[in-house]
């Protein structure tokens, strides 16, 4: 964005990590479903934290798996430079982006893997009100409870975030248009793409039934793994050809 | 010469510490895992301060996200308890604590005497990703190997022991 003829770009920081530090963060929110669990002193709550941990724990490779068939592609852990890399469009009209350039399969198990790791429908079985009485946050009510709900949300807008910019090309779209509008019109793409994603995980929501626990983790562990590893293979193989 | 670098390591340094002593201090092990996570966190900052970014991230996701995980669920399935008190020996304490200084400003006193090796400043060795993924697949490539080796060992190990044991079948005579 330029302001009185300086370039500002709307970030805090462009960390040359920024990819590890988000998945570091992510995996820091484990602690806060287990230690709740336990620490109800109710065995309802004991295993739906525990479940809840160990969900997040198997589905935290697969995400990691997927994001590196981006990485491979764009040779950077920085957010901006994989954003970057997604300008321009193939033949004119389809956009450069990482889900048609590649990494359709690697947008899918990012989804599933993102799905699972928010607890959210279809693998929201550790906290679901029918099971387990409410999981890990039944003995807790009024704010502490909405504090955990309001760390399900941020968790699902950063995920939706990381989603637009690694795979949807996150701020770039067509600019058309005075001057000023172009400046800001990058935000309104990034932001019209995130709410497109909160947009399906609301409607998944409402639409799916929830797997079982077993179903889960089978998913998990025998499906989604190996895929994201066929899709690593695959995209290691074809940016080396 | 008091720098922002030098105020950050002995801030970093204070917590990482702090965490050490508290999780020593603790009875309960919940709060020494928690106290241990702490000390990874502050370690990885120190790892940033040294300009390793790479390790420093890996150090969180992996160390405090992943291991300490297990740590803290393993506290939690066995559920133990409080440390008790013992009766404990006043002669160790006494001979004890003074023997435990003693000795560690002794080996304080060697390494700074004879460390020629001078110090590191941030950004000397190489952090970022594209290089540090360069010395590991072409000059630690067979360390790396051996080490993937390592792990698919225990990971197999692992399988093994939590496993159903195997109802041995007996076999029809016909």
């Amino acid at each position: 964005m330029w302001i009185a003829g300086r370039a500002i770009p709307l970030e805090i920081t462009d960390v040359n990590v920024g990819l590890l530090l988000i998945l570091g963060i992510t995996s820091m929110g484990v602690y806060g479903v287990a230690l709740a669990g336990w620490s109800s002193n109710n065995k309802y709550s004991l295993l739906g934290g525990l479940r809840a941990s160990a969900q997040m724990v198997s589905y935290e490779i697969s995400l990691g798996l997927s994001l590196v068939g981006v990485l491979i592609m764009t040779g950077s852990f920085s957010l901006r430079q994989i954003v970057e890399a997604q300008g321009g469009h193939f033949w004119g009209f389809i956009p450069r982006w990482n889900v048609f350039h590649g990494q359709f399969i690697g947008f899918f198990v990012y989804l599933m893997a993102a799905y699972a790791e928010t607890n959210r429908i279809p693998f929201d079985l550790p906290e679901a009100e029918t099971e387990l009485v409410a999981g890990y946050h039944t003995e807790y009510s009024a704010m502490k409870f909405a504090m955990f709900f309001m760390a399900e949300y941020a968790n699902m807008i950063t995920v939706a975030c990381l989603a637009t910019l690694l795979f949807f090309g996150g701020w770039n779209g067509p600019l058309f248009g005075p001057r000023i509008l172009q400046d800001v019109l990058p935000i309104f793409w990034f932001v019209a793409k995130v709410f497109v994603f909160l947009f399906i995980y609301i409607w998944v929501r409402g639409t799916l039934p929830r797997f079982r626990y077993d179903q889960l983790m089978a998913f998990g562990w025998k499906f989604l793994l190996p895929l994201a590893i066929v899709n690593l293979i695959a995209t290691a193989v074809a940016v080396a050809w | 010469m008091i720098s922002v670098h030098l105020i950050l390591f002995l801030a970093f340094g204070a917590v990482c510490v702090a965490g050490a002593i508290n999780l020593l201090a603790q009875t309960h092990p919940i709060n020494s895992a928690l106290s241990l996570i702490v000390v990874m966190a502050a370690l990885a900052g120190e790892y940033l301060l040294l300009g390793a970014e790479f390790v420093a991230a890996v150090q969180v996701i992996v160390y405090a996200g992943a291991i300490m995980v297990l740590f803290v669920f393993v506290i939690m399935l066995l559920n133990a308890g409080e440390e008790e008190r013992t009766k404990g020996s006043r002669v160790a304490v006494l001979f004890g604590v003074p023997g435990m200084l003693i000795g560690s400003v002794l080996v304080a006193w060697v390494v700074l005497r004879h460390s020629d090796a001078g110090s590191v400043a941030a950004g000397a060795l190489p952090g970022d990703p594209t290089r540090f993924g360069d010395l590991l697949f072409h000059d630690f490539l067979l360390p790396f190997e051996i080490t993937s080796v390592l792990i698919l060992i225990a990971i197999m190990g692992a399988v093994v022991l939590a496993s159903k044991p195997q109802i041995v079948q007996k076999r029809k005579e016909h």
